[in-house]
């Protein structure tokens, strides 16, 4: 950047050259340093300190108590299901628009649609369902109306487990559509046309072929899923109020009002969260390098 | 056969992104009882609170992407030229705010710069708000910083900087009427979708009580049936919105190509 305003090269100001090169990122290293590690090195370090600011192990020990693990659970449980459905239905629709020989111009219109899609999350997502699938939502009226199909009476709420789950698939399976596309147009026409002079059925190309190759792309966005509903808060919150008791909402609580009644507790809770994401994330990096092998 | 399966998991995966559109639209539209009206709409868009938290989030977008373009450009330029060999770890470092949720980076913000500590930002409003615009950056930073990377491989950066040098130009002019020109479709790009990313975002508002236009939502959601729908309406139109102008600058960046 602007920091290393130097003319020609001269003999001693060669010598200088190194340190000055690395000014150009101060400015990012500093912004970077201060509203994303440092914060993030706050809540980890307070996670393993007491009040007074000696080392213990309690506040994570302490997450292993019923109700706050009962929270992970069906976050994590929720995380799962929209991960895998969202892989499920995103796979089958990119498979259809590459290889299901549908015409060429629905392509273009499906993946700008996804880019919107995979973007309209938080509060307006959750009024969007609850227009839909609430209690005098759409299709509750019409299903009632129409068919006589009482939904709640069938044990359906949007304010639990499959309610939370269906809404993240909004953004989840068109997430998949985007990342998953590629990789498939990545399957080489000579590889089916190989397999069959060789003899195989199409079921066996899939099964021996495509889908060993596209393996750790699919695992790897099932881990980046994973991670991107696990860390939402904003659609939870719109949607449930406080009702639902998943890990992201617990946080939020405890940040606006010290529900858990254990600031460090706190800490630990939000400490638990980094692992469980960068745990995915980790899973997501490594297998995409793996994938990336058949890419060229 | 085989077309019939794909034009079924098509219109399933159809039917799942219009139904929740259809039925927000439908219920936007029916507050007068028994006809279609507009006004949930009226009534929202004529609430003062909705047009104050409105234009402070839209304000606080502006922010954000001029901080990002500040921030992002001259580095992924200066990664380039001087540093090629940081490009991977740069990479992965703007890749962290996808890693570690927002809830508890702004958590971290709370407890880092609150009234007792060294730097006293959630003080003051204007201070709460420069941490507000930090936040934002950084949930950009992973979409800001590969569309401006992605824009610069596509130039060569280090025949334009000697260029520009032997013509005597100094580092902020090479990168203010050299570099960002060059970049400028890949720079609105990442600022359309901070800007989708920022004028509804909840979490780091409310946590940081600042009056926005997410928390604003989330209020009337639990106090009212039909506006929040058609603040949703608006706020799907807003990001159909942002994503169609970065469709229609790469496009038009493709067709200025064409000739060369």
């Amino acid at each position: 950047m602007t920091s290393s305003t130097r003319t020609t090269g001269q003999a001693p100001a060669r010598r200088l050259r190194l340190p000055l090169h690395w000014l150009g990122i101060l400015p990012f290293a500093i912004f970077i340093l201060l509203f994303l590690v440092m914060p993030t090195m706050k809540i980890v370090l307070g996670a393993f300190q007491r009040p007074d600011g000696s080392f213990t192990f309690d506040n994570v020990v302490n997450l292993f108590t019923p109700s706050i693990m009962a929270a992970y659970g069906i976050s994590i449980r929720i995380s799962i299901a929209s991960a895998f459905f969202g892989c499920l239905i995103g796979f089958g629709v990119a498979a259809a628009v590459v290889l299901g020989g549908l015409p060429r111009f629905i392509r273009g219109p499906i993946m700008t649609f996804s880019g919107v899609a995979s973007n309209f999350a938080g509060v307006p997502l959750a009024f969007a369902f609850l227009a839909t699938l609430g209690p005098v939502g759409f299709i509750t009226v019409f299903l009632q109306t129409e068919l006589g199909i009482n939904l709640r009476m069938m044990g359906f709420n949007l304010l639990s487990f499959w309610g939370l789950t269906l809404t993240y698939l909004f953004f989840q399976i068109p997430l998949m559509i985007l990342i998953i596309t590629p990789a498939l147009d990545g399957l080489k026409k000579e590889w089916r046309e190989a397999a069959s002079i060789l003899g195989a059925t199409n079921a066996q190309y899939w099964r021996m072929v495509a889908l060993p190759i596209l393996t750790p792309s699919i695992l790897g966005t099932f881990a980046l899923l994973f991670a991107n509903s696990f860390g939402a808060v904003a659609t939870a919150i719109a949607l449930t109020g406080s009702s639902l008791s998943i890990v992201p909402i617990l946080l939020f609580a405890q940040i606006r009002g010290d529900v858990l009644g254990d600031p460090h507790l706190g800490y630990a809770l939000a400490f638990g969260m980094i692992v469980v994401t960068g745990a995915a994330n980790t899973v997501y990096i490594w297998l995409r390098a793996r994938s990336e092998r058949w890419m060229r | 056969m085989k077309r019939l399966w794909a034009w079924g998991a098509l219109t399933i995966g159809l039917l799942y992104f219009f139904l929740p559109l259809i039925g927000m639209t439908n219920f936007s539209l029916k507050m007068r009882r028994g006809e279609y009206s507009f006004d949930a709409y009226v009534k929202v868009l004529a609430d003062t609170r909705f047009q104050d938290t409105f234009t402070y989030s839209v304000t606080l977008a502006l922010c954000t992407i001029l901080v990002g373009v500040f921030l992002v450009v001259p580095t992924a330029y200066w990664v380039r030229l001087k540093l090629p060999f940081l490009r991977p770890y740069i990479e992965f470092v703007t890749l962290l705010p996808l890693v570690i949720p927002a809830i508890v980076v702004v958590f971290g913000y709370i407890r880092l710069y609150n009234t007792s500590s060294w730097l006293p930002l959630t003080g003051t409003a204007l201070g709460t708000d420069i941490l507000l615009v930090a936040g934002y950056t950084m949930l950009a930073l992973p979409y800001m910083y590969r569309a401006v990377d992605t824009g610069l491989r596509t130039i060569d950066v280090t025949t334009l900087t000697e260029a520009a040098q032997s013509l005597g130009a100094g580092w902020i002019t090479i990168i203010a009427r050299i570099i960002l020109p060059n970049v400028l479709v890949a720079v609105l790009s990442g600022a359309f979708l901070t800007f989708a990313i920022v004028i509804g975002e909840f979490t780091m508002a409310a946590l940081l009580n600042r009056p926005a236009f997410g928390p604003y939502m989330q209020v009337l959601g639990a106090n009212r049936a039909y506006e929040p729908a058609a603040l949703a309406v608006i706020a799907f139109a807003i990001t159909w919105g942002c994503l169609g102008l970065i469709q229609l600058v790469s496009r038009f960046q493709k067709s200025a190509q064409r000739p060369v």
